[in-house]
This record gives C-alpha cells, sequence and structure tokens, in this order.
C-alpha cells in the first residue's frame, strides 16, 4: 500500500524546494560583493557550478548514500542513480519521494556553495569542481546520513530540524580546513581587500533570508506546528541577531555598518537553522541574541589572523551551527515541538546528544575535508598563479569580466581566430 | 623639477606602491586609463562572442618631484612595475614648469616637497 500523499504538505514542499534553490545564487551574489571585483564572476561561479555538479552526485550517488537504510555511518546504494525514486512517498512522509529527493539536493548544492567562500580569489575553478563533486558524497552525504537519514545521531534522538550538522557545521569546518590547505591570498595581510559592491552583499543577504523560509519551513517536510514553528522562528532570531549585531558594531566602531547587517541575517538564520522546528518563539528570539556574540567575536578574531577563510563561513555558519545545535539541548519545548524536552526542562540527555553532534560534526568535515584536500592538490594545483592571482580570476579563469566597458573591444570572426594572441606590434 | 608618469599593470599596482613608499616618495596621483602599447591581445568569450580587447587597463602614477628624487622615482616605477612580460608599461619623464600648494601658495621645489603637516 502506498501511504497518502497530502496534497497541502506536496504543494508546499514543491515550493519551498525552489526557495532553497534559489538562495545558491543569493549566495552567489552575496559573496560576489564580498570580494574585489577582478574576481566577481569567478565567485559567483563557483555557487554556480555547486548547483551544476551536486546536483548530478546527489542524482548518482549521494541521495542513496544519506538516504538509503539506516547504517550507523553511511547509508546504502539501493537508490543510486535515483533507482526507485518515484512518486510514492518514503515510509514516514506524506510528499512523493521525486519532491523530498530534489528538497535534499537543494541542502546539498548549497552546503557545496558555502565553503568556496573559504577560497575565492585564489583557487583554481577546475580544482574547485573536482573538489565539490567528491566533498558533496564524502562528507555531505555523510553528514546527512548521520543527521537526517537514519545513521547514529539520528538513531540517538539528536534534534536538528534544519541541517545544523550537514549544512553549517559541516561548510563551516571545511571551509577552515580548506583554507589551511589552499593557503592564504597572496596579498593577504599587505594590503588591505575590501568589498567591491555592498548593495550585491545586502541583497544576496536578504534573498538568502527569503529563501531561508523555505529551507527551515520546509524541513517539517509537512505543514504541520513544526513546520510553522520553524517559519516564524525564521523571521524572529534573524531579527534579534541583527538588533545586537548593531549594538555590537556601534560600541566597537560607533556606527553600524551595512556589511555587518548582512553578515547579521546570515548568522540569525543559521542559528535557527538546526532549532527552528524544537524551540519556542521566545527562545528562538533569545537565541538569535545571545548568538550573535560568538560569531561576532570570532570575525573580529579571525580577521587578526594568518588564516585567510575569506568570506568567514566558519564563524557565520560553522560557529552558529554550533551554538544552534547546543542550544536546542538546553531550551527544546516538548509541548512545543510534541518531541523532546532539552535540560532545562529536564530533559538532561538532550543535551548529551546535541553535545555529541556539536563535536563529531566538525571533527569529520575538518578532518575529511583537509585529507581531501591534499589528495586533489597531489594530482592538481589548488591555486592559480600568483600572476594569475594579481590579474584576477575573472580573466584567467573564465575569459569574461564582470564590469567590461567594451571600449577597444574588437569583434572577432571566426577565421580571425588563429591570429588571436599575437603581438601586434614588436616592442623590438 | 620633473613630472614622472609611469604608466604600469594594474596588478603590480600595489607593488609600485610599496616601491614609491620605501624610495619616500609620498605625494603621487594614480589613476585608471585604458591604452595600447604592444601587448599580447587578450581574448575573452561574450555567450559565443569572441572579441579581442584591444585596450587594456592600466594604472598611470604621476608624481611631481625635485630633480634629486627623479632617479629614486624612475627606479621604484621599475622595480615594482616590472614582470618581464611584455606589457609592463612606460615611463615618461617631462621637465615642469611650476607648481603651486594650493592650501599655502607655497611655489615649485616647496611645492613638490612633502610637508609632515
Amino acid at each position: 500500500m502506498i501511504a497518502a500523499i497530502d496534497t497541502g504538505d506536496t504543494a508546499w514542499m514543491l515550493v519551498a524546494t525552489a526557495l532553497v534553490l534559489m538562495m545558491t545564487p543569493a549566495l552567489g551574489l552575496f559573496y560576489a560583493g564580498l570580494v574585489r571585483s577582478k574576481n566577481t564572476l569567478n565567485t559567483f561561479m563557483m555557487c554556480i557550478a555547486a548547483i551544476a555538479v551536486a546536483t548530478v552526485t546527489w542524482a548518482a550517488v549521494g541521495y542513496s548514500l544519506a538516504f538509503d537504510g539506516t547504517g550507523d555511518l553511511i547509508g546504502g546504494l539501493n537508490q543510486s542513480f535515483m533507482q526507485g525514486v518515484d512518486f510514492a512517498p518514503r515510509p514516514e512522509g506524506t510528499i512523493p519521494e521525486l519532491v523530498f529527493f530534489a528538497f535534499q539536493a537543494t541542502f546539498c548544492i548549497i552546503t557545496v556553495a558555502l565553503i568556496s567562500g573559504a577560497v575565492v580569489e585564489r583557487m583554481r575553478f577546475g580544482a574547485f569542481l573536482v573538489f565539490a563533486a567528491l566533498w558533496s558524497v564524502l562528507v555531505y552525504a555523510v553528514l546527512a546520513h548521520w543527521a537526517f537519514g537514519g545513521g547514529w545521531l539520528f538513531e540517538r534522538g539528536t534534534l536538528d530540524f534544519a541541517g545544523g550538522v550537514p549544512v553549517e557545521m559541516a561548510s563551516g569546518f571545511s571551509a577552515l580546513a580548506a583554507a589551511l590547505v589552499v593557503g592564504a591570498r597572496k596579498d593577504y595581510g599587505r594590503q588591505a581587500l575590501l568589498p567591491h559592491n555592498a548593495v550585491y552583499v545586502l541583497l544576496g543577504a536578504g534573498l538568502l533570508w527569503f529563501g531561508w523560509f523555505g529551507f527551515n519551513g520546509g524541513s517539517g517536510f509537512n505543514t504541520g506546528q513544526n513546520s510553522v514553528l520553524a517559519f516564524t522562528n525564521t523571521l524572529l532570531c534573524p531579527a534579534t541577531t541583527l538588533v545586537v549585531w548593531f549594538a555590537l558594531d556601534l560600541i566597537r566602531g560607533r556606527k553600524v555598518t551595512a556589511i555587518g547587517a548582512a553578515t547579521a541575517i546570515i548568522v540569525g538564520c543559521v542559528l535557527i537553522t538546526p532549532a527552528g522546528g524544537f524551540i519556542s518563539p521566545g527562545w528562538a528570539m533569545l537565541l538569535g541574541a545571545l548568538g550573535a556574540i560568538p560569531s561576532y567575536g570570532i570575525i573580529v578574531w579571525r580577521t587578526r589572523t594568518r588564516v585567510d577563510e575569506t568570506l568567514d563561513v566558519l564563524a557565520a555558519h560553522g560557529t552558529a551551527g554550533f551554538f544552534g545545535i547546543l542550544f536546542i539541548g538546553f531550551f527544546a519545548q516538548e509541548t512545543w515541538n510534541g518531541v523532546a524536552d532539552g535540560w532545562l526542562y529536564g530533559n538532561f540527555d538532550q543535551f548529551v546528544d546535541q553535545a555529541l553532534a556539536a563535536l563529531a560534526a566538525p571533527v569529520y568535515a575538518f578532518v575529511a575535508t583537509f585529507v581531501l584536500l591534499k589528495v586533489i592538490g597531489a594530482v592538481m594545483p589548488l591555486r592559480a598563479s600568483d600572476r594569475e592571482e594579481a590579474m584576477g580570476m575573472d580573466v584567467n579563469q573564465h575569459g569574461e569580466e564582470a564590469y567590461v566597458t567594451g571600449e577597444g573591444a574588437i569583434l572577432l570572426l571566426p577565421e580571425d581566430h588563429e591570429k588571436a594572441g599575437v603581438p601586434v606590434a614588436d616592442p623590438g | 623639477m620633473k613630472l614622472v608618469i609611469g604608466i604600469v599593470r594594474p596588478e603590480q599596482a600595489n607593488q609600485v606602491l610599496e616601491a614609491l613608499h620605501r624610495a619616500e616618495v609620498r605625494g603621487f596621483s594614480m589613476s585608471r586609463v585604458q591604452g595600447h602599447g604592444g601587448e599580447m591581445d587578450r581574448v575573452e568569450t561574450y555567450r559565443g562572442t569572441t572579441v579581442q580587447m584591444g585596450l587594456s587597463e592600466k594604472v598611470r602614477f604621476e608624481v611631481a618631484v625635485s630633480d634629486g628624487f627623479v632617479d629614486k622615482t624612475v627606479a621604484a616605477l621599475c622595480e615594482g612595475g616590472r614582470t618581464g612580460e611584455v606589457g609592463d608599461g612606460k615611463i615618461f619623464v617631462v621637465p615642469l614648469d611650476h607648481a603651486v600648494r594650493i592650501r599655502t601658495g607655497d611655489t615649485d621645489e616647496g611645492a613638490v616637497t612633502p610637508v609632515s603637516k
């Protein structure tokens, strides 16, 4: 017998999937604004590449490894190449598995895209594609299995509503490993490397927040109470993060900054990601306020180090995801979530389950990414040359520029191609 | 008094700035310019349309210096701007008739010598 499909749930999940997919180009816009103008397209393209690569790997084996079977560490291969993924729901679900598959795919995509923030402005595009393909299977699918797909954290009862483990902590700590292996940009620490367009950054953050309503609101896979709670908490929590971030900016620099506000939106959305459907609206607002502080601190501290984790994925995603996962251990409330209480409500075991996730996920993500990049680096160069880096990645990786004027550009006809690249005047 | 004009690659601009700083050349202007001087042409493709970028981006430094500083300035521009490939740019040294510092009305040598305050 096919379990009942709920049309309302299905309708919402179709929309939620599209919302989450939009978050990846939104992230591209956010990241593109944060880099120098000569790297705009390359940075944006890393996010677009994540859609291409991670969708294919997800359909091939990622989905199966994450969601087939209940092995402790990894799923099976019975659903590889989408075998048996059709209109019937999964045993516990009310939506066609095809929708479930697509929704989960968009999570894998954005997580891969997030890591690019650690290596922008210097990593070769080809090497990133290889990394993205392998990482989406070896790290994302494994952690998604642990937290969502019946792995050991899931079986213990660790609460992770929308991906504090496989998305946020995985991307944050992988980003740190990637920054360490790939190394700092050549001008890092010598020259101010400033965001080139704060409007992109704010618009990207705004679109991410919009998409996050699908990300968190869809992670209940229905239109039930947990989903509704997560949806509204996705409004409340980032708002309080913004307020506290304004205050921290004022204390530190006497001015409220736009880049700071955009960062706060991301941090707030990350904080509520694991906790969305499990804590009350009041606690969600407290989470947003308190959670701003460690992320802010890590950003301030990181820029004083030699670690060029360029766009602060560790602070925005790793740290906030870690904080959110632990927060559930204290403040989860069965009267709101219908699943479990936290320590504050007398259930210490829940805190232990959360703490295990907060330890295991960062360690696995960091180590696996570090080894993976070392292996890729042994086969092909990870970085562009210093000269290419100085020219900008747009021209040398893609042969395009974001802000081309077109002045002095000559149209080349096909027969002219063999002439291209020849010096037009011999300097003697 | 000379006006030293150095046209360099944008990617070398930071090295030039550092070299000028080391040479204690403090006052200068820089601007982004487009030009052509015999370098390899860059080819870009936009949605199937291939174009040859005949003009390339350069950074133009203008440094007004007293005679004793001319060689140092030229050396700094060369040191910072050189990669050894075609397209490193040019330096032009032209005589300068007159200079005025607007704030104080100082003229000539006094106007091109940086003040500490």
